[in-house]
């Protein structure tokens, strides 16, 4: 057997910044060849030993658990200790890696950020477990398997910040709590044990930093090293609101319930409807100039001509006999 | 070659806001001898809003729909992403836990359905390019679209999680992936798959290689598969409104003359909102915005009215 070493010719196109003396942040480029087993940590530790000592990167427990070494390489979120470098070069199709930190208008030097902002909001969900507990208890609190599937895999967060620095909502509202930190909301709020449910999600539930402002890209769910798949969780906490009842009566709850309506009375979607139901009589008046320009041009339908589902008895049954929540 | 057969579920939306997208796709369909039946029965989708609400009842209506599918026969093709989306999730779901059919069996029953979980679901968008081909797409062009860059604009629920759409929405050459021989199957690791449109969400492809296929440019540019925002349009206008604008914007920046996206939803936000986008954003935006089967229709030669062209809020004076 051949004991060569199969490797690839790489190049690193590398994001540089260093907060104290750049006015810009520039790239450096660094070649290198690359065996098939190397991850991403081992080229910032390669950059940072075989051509420069300045360059900066956090990197900690080398094992997919402390979450320190994410950076993103071509625009994919990953976790540098866990992500092979083939893999990339698969994917992308190139030989050509551009190595850059989670968020740019956060960098502290090179791929090191501040994540002040992700902490802060984390802090604010109470992410840890409230439980009145016996200080010297007789015998250990026990959790069904059942009880413990409930937590999905949201308690395999690992903080690194991949889903939160990707998240769109993130960049431009900054009051947002972002998807790690719903994560972290909903584990506790599903535990069993815990007793704070209901603060948190008096918490995630305002218009603004609450659940009801996310777009449901998925950015979450795909950047992700560990499948938490946080937007999973967030509909969770929507679901929660409701079947706690404390789902306030605003146009984003509004907007949720209307579907089932429509759906009741036309099996498809009243969309001219729905928005008026969302937004209240005078609330849909802003939408004016938008449905006056869609009416110009064919795109309204009107109530006495909105289209029905073929069968929609059948639609009627199933609503009246599945629908399980209340508002 | 098979002649294609599909059950077309056609979402809410082609049904009312956007008729030019039903009206493009039975178009392009004709054209390409595609056979398309529609799937009146089948109700809205919940468009990922309802699953807020009411996750079960989400269920049991998606099952329904893909239900009328299987009793046709025919692998049902969706032409909206969100739709695609909440469709093929239903289906993971059921196809992956046998308590929670069972549930939403016992539900179906009372209208004398069952849910098998025979029918595959793919957008329209993957139906052309792997199902007719793109080489025999672009033999039937009869107007290349040679003079026209054309920013294509993926839409989320089309891309994210990778690892549904690349069960669903692409073919994989099990040869490619390993040993094991030759013949189509599927593999949910996205990493470890070679897949005929490789559609990597960093950077996908494949509207990109239809718009060549039409022998147009497509336009290299940050936000082809960024989020428009349009699931939060209602109670967070300004989030919806500046994604919105930042993908319109980076789209004419890069000389788009006009853009292309599969989904109706964004279309919506792209093609109808582009004065209020104009506003929060602080620049003018005009830019014509076709759909997915438009702009095949245009090349393969279609009267633009037949795509209806004229319902597209962003003039296509080009045409």
């Amino acid at each position: 057997m051949s004991t060569e070493r199969i490797t690839k010719k790489l190049t690193f196109k590398t994001f540089r910044f260093n907060a104290e003396t750049d006015f810009l942040p520039y790239f450096k480029t660094y070649e290198m060849e690359v065996g098939k087993d190397e991850l991403v940590l081992d080229i910032l530790n390669r950059i940072k030993w075989e051509f420069d000592g300045s360059f900066s990167y956090r990197r900690s427990c080398r094992h997919g658990i402390c979450g320190s070494c994410s950076i993103k390489v071509n625009g994919k979120p990953v976790l540098s200790c866990k992500q092979n470098v083939w893999e990339l070069v698969d994917i992308f199709k190139t030989d050509t890696l551009l190595l850059e930190p989670q968020s740019k208008k956060r960098v502290v030097k090179d791929m090191i950020i501040d994540k002040k902002d992700f902490w802060d909001k984390h802090a604010r969900l109470k992410p840890y477990l409230e439980a009145e507990i016996d200080e010297h208890p007789e015998k250990e609190i026990l959790v069904s398997p059942e009880e413990a599937e409930e937590l999905l895999e949201a308690d395999y967060c690992i903080q690194c910040g991949n889903c939160y620095y990707a998240c769109p909502v993130v960049e431009v509202n900054e009051e947002y709590f972002g998807p790690a930190q719903f994560a972290k909301a909903y584990r506790f709020n599903a535990d069993v044990r815990d007793t704070a449910k209901r603060e948190r999600l008096e918490a995630v539930r305002p218009m603004g930093p609450g659940v009801w402002d996310c777009v449901k890209c998925f950015e979450c769910a795909e950047a992700c090293p560990k499948d938490v798949n946080p937007i999973e969780k967030i509909t969770k906490l929507h679901n929660q609101l409701f079947e706690e009842g404390m789902a306030e009566d605003n146009v984003a709850t509004r907007h949720a319930v209307g579907f089932k309506h429509s759906i009741k009375k036309h099996g498809l979607l009243d969309e001219g409807e729905l928005v008026r139901y969302s937004e209240g009589n005078i609330g849909v008046l802003k939408h004016l100039p938008e449905a006056i320009a869609m009416f110009k041009k064919g795109k309204i339908v009107m109530p006495w001509n909105m289209p029905k589902s073929k069968n929609l008895d059948e639609i009627k049954t199933l609503v009246k006999s599945s629908s399980k929540v209340k508002f | 070659m098979a002649e294609l057969k599909y059950a077309l579920y056609t979402g809410c939306t082609a049904r009312e806001s956007t008729p030019e997208l039903l009206m493009s796709t039975m178009a392009v369909a004709k054209k390409l001898g595609i056979e398309l039946i529609l799937l009146d029965e089948a109700s809205c989708c919940g468009a990922s809003h309802l699953q807020d609400f009411d996750d079960f009842l989400s269920l049991v209506l998606n099952a329904r729909n893909i239900c009328y599918a299987e009793k046709l026969g025919l692998p049902m093709v969706t032409i909206c992403n969100t739709c695609q989306l909440n469709t093929v999730m239903t289906k993971e779901r059921l196809d992956s836990d046998e308590d929670l059919k069972s549930q939403v069996n016992e539900k179906l029953a009372e209208v004398g359905l069952e849910y098998k979980g025979t029918s595959s679901v793919r957008h329209f968008l993957y139906a052309l390019i792997d199902d007719y081909g793109l080489d025999k797409l672009a033999e039937k062009v009869e107007k290349p679209l040679s003079d026209f860059n054309v920013a294509a604009f993926y839409g989320c629920h089309n891309i994210r999680p990778s690892h549904i759409h690349h069960k669903h929405n692409s073919k994989v050459i099990e040869k490619d992936v390993g040993e094991g021989g030759g013949e189509e199957g599927f593999t949910t690791d996205p990493m470890m798959a070679k897949y005929n449109n490789n559609e990597n969400p960093y950077n996908p492809n494949s509207l990109d290689r239809l718009i060549e296929a039409l022998q147009g440019k497509s336009v290299d540019y940050d936000s082809k598969n960024k989020c428009c925002g349009f699931h939060a349009d209602l109670q967070a206008p300004k989030t919806a409104n500046r994604l919105t604008g930042t993908a319109l914007l980076d789209a004419i920046d890069n000389d788009a003359d006009m853009m292309v996206t599969p989904c109706p939803l964004c279309h919506l936000n792209m093609d109808v909102k582009q004065h209020a986008v104009a506003k929060e954003m602080g620049r003018d935006i005009a830019l014509p915005v076709l759909h997915l089967p438009q702009l095949v229709g245009l090349a393969l030669g279609i009267d633009p009215k037949e795509l209806g062209l004229q319902h597209n809020v962003s003039e296509a004076t080009f045409v």
